[in-house]
């Protein structure tokens, strides 16, 4: 059985800087893959190719055995690719549950069916109560819920989540890391990047260390963390490891 | 048990809007005043203009300062049809609708390419243009216009020399139309397309909304509803000529209502007409006919008050008024 997702040898160089270098990684079905690295390793550079926001310089992309390298982003959350953004992008002048309506008009264009599937996933990412609220009022760790509510609505079959628990309080964080085990329940596959590694090695199921663009170290979360390699390239930014 | 709350929200602005109408409807049976039912016809006009600028501009974010094109195109397909080819105003109302909306496409495709700025002032300089071209077309009257002449009172002919009231009882029918398409377009998934489309873009792509269809989408209802707009001023006013219905003064006065009674939303327009429009025709009889220049700085200004003052338009006022109560 082919993977969920595959990129092989993908490159994306802006200008001189070379972003990722010859990436090949596979993502199976019902897996929560983390993806970390130090600052700048290119994690988010490689979400964007995934997700679409533009096609890699080289290389090639694979959702479900087909090559998407040259789909665009918006038939690729049709195909099941449903992602957050490491900056948050709320919809601001729109009221949460709005929000959510627009992922969810992907798969139902009867309102009433939208409105109501909006609901229930906000239900689902405990933001119900904040439903008629404006999207610029929610707190921080509220609005990453939002994001992951959004792509949650448009029922992706791979979910990408782009540092979603960094920056929280470790309540938030724990309340986070439930949410996604509970995203992996419903069947949904979960790549997701996070630059500190004491929160997600205990999330997920293996582990893809990028640096400096390039695939460093692939394997079971205790390997990885112990990995000389991967202690290194983590030296001098003391903040990831001991957060 | 919300999206009943969310049903109930929505018949309440149909039936406001519905008394609104059946308001205004009665207005001319206690207001006789020729000049006055002339001021509360340009409002219901603008009324209806501004809501149709407010598809594009508001909801879906594309700040058109051109609209006067379509305003214009509208007159004149109209005035054109009737007085060259004796086609009766209506279907030259359809028709201007629909070369609006074309040209709107034409245009739209590789204008939405442009970000931010570039678009708006990409609308002023073509709207510029085809002002000027029509300066100098004389099939179409160049700068002489087109005179259409009024006879008869007549319903297929749309035009009236007695009395004012059917000119009023379109405007109320343009206004309602115009405010009953965006009330169901905005619960609809073009609507949540819009503004996902105004807000941010890339996260819109992500969920799967076809940005530049949106666009597109927007662009072509807006104008086919402006020309309809501009199809009636021609009848209403029975000449027009390039500066009288396609000069940058009315792009202004379209657009202005729905930013000054809040950019976006359902009533902002209806409410920034009824504000802005007397107020604008008072302040032009009272400085006398000359005063165009005058007409832009009030208009320039206003446009700086508000955006500086209440982003969200005269609205807002209403709405920071329900949330305080809301709390207390
Ligand atoms: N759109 C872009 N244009 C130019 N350089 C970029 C762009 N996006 C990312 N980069 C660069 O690519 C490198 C990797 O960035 P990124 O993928 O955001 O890293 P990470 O998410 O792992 O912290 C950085 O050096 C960054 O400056
Ligand atoms: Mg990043």
């Amino acid at each position: 059985m082919t993977a969920l997702l595959e990129t092989r040898g993908v490159w994306q160089r802006f200008g001189g800087l070379v972003a990722n270098s010859d990436v090949s990684i596979s993502v199976g079905r019902g897996e929560i893959v983390g993806l970390i690295g130090p600052n700048g390793a290119g994690k988010s550079t490689l979400f964007n190719l995934i997700a679409g926001v533009r096609p890699p310089t080289q290389g090639t992309i694979w959702l479900d055995g087909e090559d998407i390298t040259a789909t665009p982003a918006t038939e690729r959350c049709r195909r099941g690719i449903g992602r957050t953004f490491q900056v948050v992008k709320s919809f601001e002048t729109m009221t949460v549950i709005d929000n959510v309506i627009v992922g969810a008009l992907v798969r139902s264009t009867e309102m009433r069916a939208a409105r109501r599937k909006a609901f229930e996933v906000l239900e689902f990412c405990g933001l119900a109560a904040r439903a008629d609220v404006m999207a610029s009022e929610l707190i921080p760790s509220e609005k990453r819920r939002l994001e992951v509510a959004r792509a949650l609505a448009t029922e992706p079959k791979l979910l990408l989540l782009d540092e979603v628990l960094t920056g929280l309080t470790p309540l938030e964080a724990q309340t986070g890391v439930e949410l996604v085990r509970r995203v992996r329940e419903t069947g949904v596959t979960v790549l997701m990047v996070e630059h500190v590694m004491e929160i997600v090695m205990p999330l997920v199921d293996r582990a893809i260390v990028l640096d400096l663009g390039k695939v460093l170290v692939e394997g079971k979360p205790t390997d990885v963390v112990r990995d000389p390699k991967v202690i290194a390239a983590y030296l001098g930014d003391r903040h990831a490891v001991g957060a | 048990m919300h999206d009943v709350t969310h049903a109930k929200q929505r018949r309440r602005d149909l039936i406001l809007a519905a008394v609104f109408v059946a308001l205004a409807a009665c207005v001319p049976l206690f207001v006789k005043d020729v000049y006055v039912q002339n001021i509360m016809v340009l409002t219901l006009m603008y009324a209806g203009l501004s809501q149709s600028w407010n598809i594009l501009g508001g909801y879906c974010g594309q700040i058109s300062l051109g609209h006067a094109l379509y305003f214009g195109l509208g007159a004149y397909v109209t005035a054109i049809l009737l007085t060259k080819f004796d086609v009766l105003p209506w279907f030259g109302m359809l028709t201007g609708g629909i070369i609006s909306a074309l040209i709107a496409l034409a245009l739209g495709y590789p204008t939405f390419r442009l970000g931010g700025h570039y678009f708006a002032i990409a609308t002023i300089v073509i709207a510029e243009i085809a002002y000027l071209l029509f300066l100098n077309w004389d099939w179409a009257g160049a700068a002489l216009g087109i005179d259409i002449m009024v006879r008869e009172d007549s319903w297929a002919k749309f035009q009236f020399t007695r009395s004012k009231l059917p000119y009023f009882y379109f405007a109320l029918f343009f206004a309602a139309v115009a405010w009953l398409v965006t009330w169901w377009l905005e619960n609809s998934k073009w609507g949540y397309w819009w503004r996902a489309v105004k807000d941010n873009p890339d996260a819109a792509e992500s969920l799967g909304v076809v940005v530049f269809k949106s666009k597109m989408g927007a662009g072509a209802i807006s104008a086919f509803l402006t020309a309809i707009g501009g199809a009636f001023y021609a009848m209403f006013v029975s000449y027009i000529d390039p500066e009288s219905v396609m000069s940058f003064q009315f792009s202004l006065l379209i657009s202005l209502p729905a930013v000054l009674g809040g950019i976006g939303t359902l009533w902002g327009p209806v409410l920034g007409a009824v504000v802005l429009i007397p107020v604008t025709e008072l302040t032009r009889s009272f400085i006398g006919g000359s005063g165009r220049g005058v007409d832009l700085i009030v208009y320039g200004s206003l446009i700086v008050i508000v955006s500086l003052t209440r982003p969200d338009g005269l609205l807002g006022l209403f709405s920071r008024k329900r949330k305080k109560e809301a709390v207390q």
